[in-house]
């Protein structure tokens, strides 16, 4: 159903004010903190520690869409703009008390004929669409060492990994990465959701 | 107006949880329940390809028995909550209750990090809260 993206604001800050259980945002950004630093340690390489952070992210992201989806009860999306607006507006802000700007880029033209007869579905494939965070409960005081800057470390890289995953569960492969990190001396944190493809739903009758 | 049990079945069509409440129907063994399981799972399926306006369908929602009624809640992750229930019970409740069972499996199944996804459910917060919920 078209809904507007006002209504998904709503819909969004209605979930938020519904949870019971809020925990403090000093006390999670000190949580996060303490395990990129860890991770850091154990790691000692930042390419390294993006990969596991993404990792853990993915494990969040494929727990946390049942939450979601339970909660807001809403229905499939028509398409990945859709996902987006949902994504920005409905899953940011009713988690983290977010609400992260959406700019969608459409799927690049193929020059190689495209099926008349395929579905809006597999048309959407390739289209993406970027997110821009004015502000981060994970890095609030959070300032890079030279190396992490050099080492290339994505300090709030499980984002990446929790749409990865959360999008995963509902038949979409996409690829997530941050293009650029306020942390980083960029002008601002920004990451870039691709859709890849649509999963179809494989119906395994008698595969025992 | 009684509920009888509750199945949750995953993405794969595996039995993941089975529980009686009421009695009413007949007990039987848990290779029964996985076989019941896979072949709704199944049957799900293809109830979900016929549809007479194209696009997304739902599959079946409700199976109505003379004893009995199936309900079947397919969230979009795949997962199904199967809700077996005497035939008078109304519809509103069940949906409501189908909810709240969602709303619950999502509190207190996926957040817990040992549970694996996809594979049986063996949470004692899981029954509790069921317990609270159906009685």
């Amino acid at each position: 159903m078209a809904t507007s993206s006002k209504q998904y604001l709503t819909r969004g800050e209605e979930l938020w004010k519904g949870r019971s259980e809020k925990v403090n945002a000093e006390l999670f950004a000190l949580t996060y903190g303490a395990l990129v630093v860890q991770l850091i340690q154990d790691y000692e390489d930042y390419a390294e520690v993006n990969k596991q952070l993404e990792k853990m992210g993915y494990n969040i992201g494929t727990r946390l869409i049942e939450d979601f989806l339970a909660k807001s009860n809403l229905g499939r999306c028509s398409d990945f703009r859709e996902v987006g607006e949902v994504v920005a507006k409905v899953g940011f802000k009713s988690f983290l008390n977010i609400s992260p700007s959406i700019t969608h880029h459409a799927a690049p033209v193929s020059t190689s004929a495209t099926r008349p007869t395929s579905t809006s579905q597999a048309t959407n494939a390739g289209s993406s669409f970027s997110l821009i965070f004015d502000e981060n409960p994970l890095s609030e005081f959070v300032e890079l060492p030279g190396d992490a800057l050099e080492g290339g470390l994505w300090f709030s890289n499980v984002l990446c990994g929790v749409i990865r995953g959360a999008l995963e569960m509902v038949q979409m492969q996409v690829s997530a990465e941050f293009v650029s990190d306020v942390l980083r001396g960029d002008e601002t944190t920004e990451m870039r959701v691709k859709l890849i493809k649509h999963l179809e739903e494989e119906v395994p009758i008698g595969d025992d | 107006m009684a509920i009888f049990g509750l199945w949750v079945i995953n993405k794969a069509g595996g039995l993941v949880y089975q529980r009686n409440f009421a009695d009413g129907l007949a007990q039987l063994t848990s290779n029964e329940y996985l076989v019941l399981a896979g072949t709704l799972h199944g049957i799900h399926a293809i109830t979900s390809r016929l549809s007479p306006i194209p696009g997304q369908s739902s599959g079946a929602q409700v199976i109505e028995g003379e004893t009995f009624k199936i309900n079947i809640l397919l969230t979009l992750t795949g997962t199904k909550f199967i809700l077996l229930t005497s035939p008078a019970e109304p519809a509103s409740t069940i949906d409501v209750l189908l909810q709240k069972i969602y709303s619950t499996y999502a509190e207190k199944v996926m957040q817990n990090p040992f549970h694996t996804p996809e594979m049986p459910i063996r949470s004692e917060a899981f029954d509790v809260s069921l317990g609270a919920l159906i009685g």
